[in-house]
């Protein structure tokens, strides 16, 4: 069994995994963070933005202009690029499936569907596909609302000339301008959706499984197994109750591999402790008459923000504030989040059954609190927007979409506030462009993934053989909260590297047809074992084994093949009991034998057949003369005083 | 032989309480838990008492229901409470939504307005303690009941949240279809299922005889109707269950008046309505694919036309069409109505669904001019129109058909079905399917034998040996067939199959080897190595081998020969010496070259 990783961000893991001739890929996440290189996008030129200094390493003319200074940073100025998965490790032709944890894990997809000779099939959830499709959709709904003309590619040829974090940056070669929409539609076309606990066959030689993980809409953990070998994959998994349904773990236990991925990115700050923050920094900058902008993605936490926030600022008497939802998704996101109870926690669920919307968010919506705009053009948008008031916006980078406007907008009043609830990018560095700033900042992480003490229990209560887990997280880092621990064997994979895992296959299920099973007696061979010879034709379909009836040749027209494949139907084990045979004998009116010592064992000296059968031990030799008749007949009396089976 | 054991409870010969026994590898699975429409009796509730004196809990390992018609849960809750039931009830999760709010109309229908004594039947308590018990269930989620028994829903289509399950136990299975439709309506997609190949399939037969013209000939048709009957002043009722064939209904009208510009009021009875477009709009993924796509712009289930009817509307002067539960006119709003207008021949029924025997609906679809009520006592007459309209999304007999060639079974059953129609589809099935095909009557048990097959584990080292395409005997090439030759070997309930050494090695025996050596006696004068020639020349014309070997013996496999005495000699000892393993090649040659001469 091979391992290669093709990306080297925890949580925006891609692999692939080969056993049983079988290619299957596990996630295909995209590294946003490159992003953060680039200059923001504006939705209306910026004066500032424009005015920003150029920078030029010395001499080198033909990078005039693709880079600009901010705040003493460089920045490079074109539509941001992103970091797509390995490609140079496997041809992504011999891809067969695909399995996807979650909606932020699939965001690569276009890009590997669209690689030549792609044919393998996507296995999602319902909620995975639908909103990873909005997450996708927003993506390039962004990049086309600010289109350039030019991108900026000289720069990648002097990363050494370049002043630092640049010059660090990891192959921007590789780096990719965003998919096409034709691009998306062909990837969600690969899409095959799937329930949890609902296997899925590949070639007949694997079942790959989902089954909740607790994180977020539809996300999942997968179980790839084979009869006798399982690995379970893990990432982006919950023991929190927030939304989504909570982690399955009983289909998690006992794996050869264990390969666990996507564990929380702010290890030192407490989900629950952040909500409450959040809620309060909004109340706090609401009263000082500032408004909030609140970067975010169109689904996951927005969910629970806006379900915690409405009623905190009902009780802080702050409920005539409006809530914006800026996304091209928002009014679908909030009503497919609706319609999804089969994935949603215990509490979620029950609503349904009243039948009431398992979300606040269709009430709020109905009642005017929140409102959902498609952008900042939609229809009653100017009419409607009133100061203070909170901005959920995309995208939580402030590189591109409607959060750039509202940073333009707000950062030179001290009154503003943005609140950073993603952990997916360094707060500091999304604002780096837009220093300085006189607005406010918080950041209030919230990850509901498993922390490392949470995911050295999981460890330890699904017991697996063996432990695969990004290099970051077994390095000494610098605190011993951020390392797992694991009874097993722990191995360690970087973006590039390829590894045998410790799966040796020694077995494969055999089914015996009827036909054939009612032939069989097993007869019993010491206690508790019985055991018979077994002789049949081997089919093999869709990897499935399967033994027939072998056909009886034609004794007339025996071919060579035929007879040295022929088997008889016992195997022989023990000694003789000569007295036995002897006796056996004579009922086929054999009386002369006469028994004689042999070197070994005894010879059995027939003399009117003339003829010798000399036992040992563990063998019988029966010498005689052309006389098949004869021969035939001493070979099943001897069989009769013989074990076997 | 093993077996699997089906008793039908309800819905065996018979329409109505469905409820369906079934003993699969030594497990007890019911399978829905309906109750009967046309009975106000004991006769309403399958028989418990069948299948157990004692507790229902321990006889029964699981019980299954197929959607949310009463006709399928009905007696659920019976069952559960006042019989006593606390094992495992799965269904989708729609059905377990939905099937609640249809009991607790139920039962408010028979013990307010039929004024049964509320102590034979249930209370709305007793409704929210059954539903307790319930485990909802995802399309295609492959559910462990037990160790054993292994579930799986696939889409039905009849209703929404409507499944059919595959119970598997061992390498015993069952599929049991529930009601299903096999072609795609306004709402609601088509049944599916894969190749899942099941020892039995019990499917349901309503429409066992009818195959049912083209969908959109049928909406045609009503529309037509129902256009005419408002158009001369009449007053349309459409009986309905609030759920289900009403939603498809009213997309239907809700776009034909759209289309028409019509103005006649069209009202749905109020109450399950509002609740039941709900249950849709959140169980949107369960719809199909075109309400799916368009539902955040425009939900269907929205209605601009129609409008809640009030008790007070039924009086009104002039025309209207009027949904009306419950479908089968055996109480409530829609019999009120019905008892109203029945006697105005401008007026029309349509129903649009089956009715089971000894309900009002029955008895007009059959003709009926008089119905009699009890208490009050009365008589109705009936001079409005009365239409069928096949619209219950049940499948017809070509998709019954289709619906065992999906799923492969090797044997089926018919349930849900009437008795003479049953036969004839049964015939069908025998003669263009060739498979054994059961109908039992309720309370009749069938068995069904099944073949049982052996699943051994092989080691990969055996698989590998006797799976290459070419083994090479001496020089020659000869392919091989895939012929696997082991032992098996059976240690508690793991099997496996081993080659010989290994089987040995771990049985800790040792194999005893027989051999033997017959020597022939054949005049055959000149040098030896001559003899040797002429019987290798003879050999390969018998058995193909090409290789000449010089003096030396001659090799075929494990079986030797050789040739002995002295050139000068005219009869020369030919010796073949093989063992019991080859018993077949060795026997062979011999008798070969003993006829060499002939």
């Amino acid at each position: 069994m091979k391992f290669y990783a093709l990306s080297g961000h925890p949580n925006k893991p891609c692999s692939v995994l080969r056993f049983k001739q079988c290619t299957i890929m596990l996630d295909c996440g995209l590294d946003e963070t490159t992003m953060l290189n680039f200059l923001p996008l504006p939705l209306v030129p910026s004066r500032r933005l424009a005015s920003l200094p150029t920078w030029t390493p010395k001499e080198q003319p033909q990078v005039e202009g693709e880079l600009r200074e901010c705040a003493g940073k460089v920045f490079i100025d074109s539509p941001p690029e992103f970091c797509p998965p390995q490609t140079s490790l496997i041809d992504f032709s011999e891809v067969d499936a695909i399995l996807v944890s979650n909606y932020t894990s699939m965001l690569a997809l276009p890009f590997i569907v669209a690689e030549r000779g792609f044919r393998g099939t996507v296995y999602a959830t319902e909620p995975t596909l639908h909103i990873g499709r909005l997450c996708m959709d927003e993506l390039l709904y962004h990049m086309e609302q600010t289109p350039r003309a030019q991108h900026a590619q000289h720069w990648k040829r002097l990363l050494h000339l370049l002043p630092a974090p640049l010059c660090h940056a990891y192959k921007p070669k590789l780096w990719r301008q965003l998919y096409s929409a034709d691009a998306i539609a062909d990837a969600v076309r690969r899409v095959h959706t799937v329930g949890y606990g609902e296997k899925m066959d590949v070639f007949g030689a694997l079942r790959v499984m989902p089954s909740s993980s607790g994180y977020c809409l539809g996300s999942a953990n997968w179980t790839i197994s084979s009869e006798y070998e399982k690995i379970v994959y893990v990432n982006g998994s919950s023991t929190l109750t927030t939304h989504p349904k909570q982690l399955e773990q009983a289909q998690l236990r006992g794996a050869r591999v264990l390969i666990l991925n996507g564990l929380t990115q702010v290890p030192s700050y407490n989900p629950d402790d952040m909500i409450g923050a959040f809620c309060a920094k909004v109340a706090h900058t609401l009263k000082g008459g500032g408004n909030v902008l609140v970067p975010c993605c169109p689904s996951g936490i927005v969910y629970d923000l806006i379900e915690c926030l409405a009623p905190y600022l009902d009780q802080q008497s702050l409920s005539q504030v409006p809530l914006f939802f800026v996304s091209p998704v928002a009014e679908h996101s909030l009503a497919y989040s609706n319609i999804l109870a089969e994935w949603l926690s215990h509490n979620k669920q029950v609503r349904v059954y009243l039948p009431e919307e398992p979300f606040p968010h269709g009430q709020l919506v109905a009642g005017g609190r929140l409102r959902p705009y498609k952008n900042l053009q939609a229809d009653g948008f100017s009419a409607e927007f009133r100061q203070p008031c909170v901005v959920f916006a995309g995208h939580p980078s402030l590189r591109f979409g409607d959060t750039v406007h509202f940073m333009e907008l707000w950062g030179g009043n001290a009154a503003n506030a943005v609140i950073f609830t993603s952990p997916d990018f360094p707060y500091l560095e999304c604002l780096a462009p837009y220093q300085p700033l006189a607005m406010n900042y918080y950041f209030t992480p919230i990850d509901t993934s498993l922390y490392f003490s949470q995911a050295n229990k999981l460890i330890r209560d699904l017991k697996p053989q063996a432990l695969l887990t990004p290099a970051q997280y077994a390095s000494p880092v610098q605190r011993s909260e951020c390392q797992l621990e694991a009874d097993c064997p722990v191995l360690t994979y970087r973006r590039g590297d390829v590894l045998t895992l410790p799966v040796r296959r020694a077995h494969q299920r055999l089914q015996l047809s009827a036909e054939l099973s009612e032939r069989l007696s097993p007869v019993p061979v010491g206690p508790g074992v019985a055991a018979a010879t077994v002789t049949g034709l081997l089919h093999v379909q869709d990897n499935r084994h399967r033994l027939d009836v072998a056909p009886t040749p034609a004794s007339e027209a025996a071919s060579l093949q035929e007879l040295t494949e022929a088997r008889p139907r016992y195997h022989t084990y023990g000694a003789v009991h000569v007295p036995e045979l002897l006796q056996r004998l004579t009922q086929h009116d054999i009386n002369d034998a006469k028994v004689e010592e042999g070197p070994n064992g005894v010879i059995v000296h027939l003399q009117e057949e003339d003829t010798l059968i000399q036992i040992d031990a563990s063998s019988t030799h029966i010498i005689c003369g052309g006389d098949e008749t004869l021969r035939c007949k001493l070979r099943d009396t001897l069989l009769h005083c013989l074990n076997k089976f | 032989m093993p077996e699997i054991k089906v008793t039908p409870l309800g819905a065996g010969q018979d329409v109505g309480r469905s409820c369906i026994l079934v003993s699969i590898g030594g497990k007890n699975i019911m399978l829905d838990c309906g109750m009967h429409m046309g009975h106000n009796d004991e006769r309403r509730f399958p028989d418990f008492s069948y299948i157990a004196d004692g507790s229902l809990t321990e006889h029964l390992d699981c019980v299954i229901i197929s959607h949310f018609h009463l006709d399928h849960c009905g007696a659920l809750p019976f069952m559960t409470e006042m019989v006593g039931y606390s094992g495992p009830i799965y269904m989708t999760y729609p059905t377990k939504a939905i099937a609640p709010i249809l009991l607790e109309d139920m039962r408010k229908v028979a013990v307010e307005r039929k004024g049964e004594s509320s102590t034979s039947f249930f209370t709305s308590q007793m409704v929210k303690e059954c539903m307790k018990k319930v485990t909802a269930v995802n399309l295609h989620q492959t559910v462990q009941v037990d160790s054993e028994i292994e579930i799986k829903a696939y889409y039905a289509g009849h209703v929404l949240g409507a499944a059919m399950f595959h119970v598997r136990v061992g390498d015993q299975s069952v599929v049991y279809t529930g009601d299903y439709n096999m072609t795609p309506d306004r709402h609601l997609g088509a049944a599916w299922i894969d190749k899942c190949c099941p020892d039995l399939l019990i499917t349901e037969s309503t429409y066992a005889t009818t195959i049912r013209d083209s969908k959109r000939c049928r909406e045609r048709d009503i529309l037509k109707k129902v256009h005419e009957c408002v158009e001369r002043g009449g007053k349309v009722l459409i009986p309905v269950f609030a759920l289900g064939r009403a939603q498809e209904l009213c997309i239907l009208l809700e776009s034909y008046w759209e289309r028409t510009n019509l103005k006649v009021p069209v009202y749905f009875s109020l109450g399950l309505t509002e609740k039941a477009n709900n249950y849709y709009k959140m169980f949107i993924t369960w719809t199909n694919q075109k309400i799916k796509k368009t539902f955040v712009e425009r939900n269907m289930f929205e209605f601009k036309h129609i409008k809640p009817f009030d008790k007070s509307y039924m009086e009104n002067p002039g025309p209207m069409v009027v949904f009306a539960s419950p479908g089968m006119l055996h109480a409530g709003l829609s019999l009120n109505i019905f008892k109203r207008w029945a006697p105005d021949e401008k007026n029309m029924l349509i129903m649009p669904g089956y009715c089971v025997v000894g309900t009002v609906g029955h008895k007009v679809l059959n003709g009926a001019k008089k119905v009699e009520f009890e208490n009050p006592r009365t008589v109705v007459d009936v001079r409005m129109a009365v239409e069928y309209m096949s619209f219950s999304a049940h499948a017809d007999a070509k998709g019954i058909m289709q619906l065992i060639q999906y799923c492969q079974p090797k044997n089926v059953m018919l349930v849900h079905g009437d008795a003479e129609k049953m036969v004839f589809l049964k015939s069908k099935i025998q003669q263009e399917l060739s498979l054994d095909c059961f109908n039992p009557a309720n309370g009749e048990t069938c068995t069904i034998v099944t073949k049982p097959t052996i699943a051994a584990d092989v080691s990969l080292s055996l698989l590998k040996r006797d799976l290459q395409p070419v083994a090479e005997i001496g020089d020659l090439r000869v392919k091989r067939r895939k012929l696997l030759h082991g032992v098996l070997m059976v240690k508690g309930n793991k099997v496996r199959v081993l080659d010989s050494d290994a089987a040995c090695a771990e049985l800790g025996v040792t194999r005893h080897e027989i051999r033997f050596t017959s020597t022939v006696t054949l005049e055959d004068p000149g040098p030896v190595s001559r003899t040797i020639d002429k019987l290798h020349t003879h050999l390969q014309k018998r058995l193909g081998i090409t290789q000449h070997l010089g003096d030396g013996p001659i090799n075929i496999g494990s079986v030797l020969l050789q040739v002995s005495g002295s050139d000068q000699e005219d009869l020369k000892e030919a010796i073949v010496s093989w063992t019991y393993q080859d018993d077949a090649l060795g026997s062979y040659i011999l008798n070969s070259i003993k006829n060499i001469d002939r």
